[in-house]
């Protein structure tokens, strides 16, 4: 399955936030939106998913996902989102519980989910017991048990510290070779973009419009092991932020912010 | 280098954490019984002001001899958890409603603002007619003492649950009955149940009132009765008992925090 999205445009009020993106997430390819802040990047990413109505444009989906998705479109989340009122396995559970599958069944998945992401021992954990970097593991779990076709992760790593966020980045790298899954990655943080990212697209300050879109030809495993080839994509990416940083960093903040 | 001075930094972070001291509650408790027994005994206190402790307590302990304390305390019972549990749940399925649909929102909100401040107790000769002199006024004084503040605790409970786990539910495509039922009630719930703790206490200060205009039976009776004729140690002897059934509500509503929320 394809994700396209065709002309976007999408306003609140009288700020007009995104204007004409087009762009497409292709199977098993990570696409890393990055822009200054208020660039309407997280925006794009809830009417991706259908959050959110787009004011204009197309969102498609081509191509039918695979027959065992429970959610084709599925989310990660900056703040975790999960329910402090369940377990780590509640809060799995509780995604599965709406769709018809049988008791062992679900308990198969939830096991394998928290298997997948080293989970096992903290199946019974509430989030207010877990570090940031355990609950974004959790998140994880949680999308990988509908087994989605394209995942739109929301800045998945800025709500935490540096140490864990590299792990993290490790996991999503490895993760990535073993599922090849496909993802619609939004970031404020060049390196996550370029250490993830098989196309990076660039957009604009608001309205965000697509400045450029840049390939990055390194297999995501290697990247970790050829640093000074990926420093060159960086060098270049940081040229195209600095000056939309910089004056995105000095306007009003009077919109609402995404 | 010129020897210099040393000196230990002060401590000055620390304090502005209140710990549990155990017991303390209850020596306060037996220290004013202690100075008022003595007080009275030894003439400081005229009987006239205030009667013996002790005396309260022998009024107490004749209450139950008699056996009139299980007739007042079952018609006081009876008609608090009659009145207070009808009470809280039409204000939580009310609150529910308002939390979650414009039209109850627009419709219903300005009257509940409009019914809350006023004293339900003045209503009720309204409620004696309506719904008779026996039981029915009174439970209906506690139900709609009780119903406001429950209907308010929910709906605010309810608006101020986290939209971003509502908007992951969405995001998973839960249907609308389980984003209410798993993520919106109990997000509410910690609201809910201090709506609980509040509408429980209104609910012992109506009963009093209600039972003091018309009831043959019932704490407040019991009080009313034993106030008209200066039996002030029966007087306090019902006033205890009225403590006791609040200090029994509080900690059940404590434990049942303690169960639903025992995810905080």
């Amino acid at each position: 399955m394809r994700l396209v999205l065709e002309n976007i445009s999408h306003r609140y009020g009288n700020v007009e936030v995104l204007e004409g993106i087009s762009l497409e997430v292709k199977e098993g390819e990570i696409v890393a939106i990055i822009g200054p802040s208020g660039c309407g990047k997280s925006t794009l990413l809830r009417l991706a998913g259908g959050l959110e109505k787009p004011g204009g444009g197309r969102i498609l989906q081509e191509g039918a996902p695979p027959a065992n998705s429970l959610n084709p479109l599925t989310y990660i989340f900056q703040d975790f989102a999960l329910l402090p009122w369940r377990t780590v396995r509640g809060n799995i559970a509780l995604v599965l519980e709406d769709h018809k599958l049988a008791s062992d069944q679900r308990k198969a998945i939830i096991e394998d989910v928290l298997s997948r992401t080293s989970l096992l021992d903290f199946a019974h954990a509430y989030p207010r017991q877990l570090s940031g970097g355990m609950k974004q593991r959790v998140a994880i779990a949680r999308a990988l048990s509908v087994r989605p076709a394209i995942m739109l992760m929301d800045e998945p790593l800025s709500a935490l510290d540096a140490q864990t966020r590299a792990l993290l980045m490790e996991d999503f790298v490895g993760l990535w070779r073993r599922e090849q899954f496909s993802a619609l990655y939004v970031t404020h943080n060049l390196q996550e973009a370029v250490q993830l990212g098989h196309r990076i697209v660039v957009l604009s300050r608001r309205p965000g419009r697509v400045r450029e879109i840049i390939e990055i030809d390194i297999p995501v495993e290697e990247r970790a092991s050829r640093a000074v080839e990926l420093e060159r994509h960086s060098r270049h990416l940081w040229q195209l932020m600095r000056d939309e940083a910089r004056a995105a960093d000095r306007e009003l903040l009077d919109a609402a912010n995404g | 280098m010129p020897p210099t001075d040393k000196k230990q930094v002060p401590f000055r972070g620390g304090g502005f954490a209140p710990k549990k001291v155990r017991f303390a509650g209850l020596a306060v408790f037996a220290v004013i019984l202690i100075l008022w027994e003595l007080g009275t005994r030894s003439g400081f206190i005229t009987p006239l002001v205030l009667p013996k402790p002790s005396e309260a307590f022998g009024a107490l302990v004749e209450l139950v001899r008699s056996g009139l304390l299980v007739k007042h305390l079952s018609a006081s019972l009876v008609r608090l958890i009659a009145g207070w549990s009808l009470g809280v749940s039409l204000g939580v399925a009310l609150g529910i409603a308002i939390g979650l649909f414009s039209l109850a929102r627009s419709g219903l909100a300005p009257l509940v603002s409009a019914l809350f401040p006023i004293p339900k107790i003045a209503l009720l000769p309204l409620f004696v007619i309506w719904f008779g002199i026996d039981e029915g006024s009174k439970i209906a004084t506690i139900l709609f003492g009780t119903l406001f503040p429950t209907v308010i605790a929910t709906y605010s409970g309810i608006d101020n649950v986290d939209r971003s786990l509502i908007r992951m539910g969405q995001s998973f495509g839960l249907s609308w009955a389980s984003i209410v039922r798993k993520i919106i009630l109990p997000g509410a719930m910690p609201a809910i149940l201090a709506g609980f703790r509040i509408s429980a206490s209104i609910a012992i200060i109506l009963l009093v009132a209600a039972e003091m205009i018309g009831a043959e039976y019932g704490i407040g009776a019991y009080i009313l009765m034993a106030g008209s004729l200066m039996q002030t140690d029966q007087l306090l002897a019902g006033v205890a008992i009225l403590s006791g059934i609040g200090l029994i509500a509080a900690w059940g509503i404590g434990r049942a925090e303690a169960w639903f929320l025992k995810w905080r």
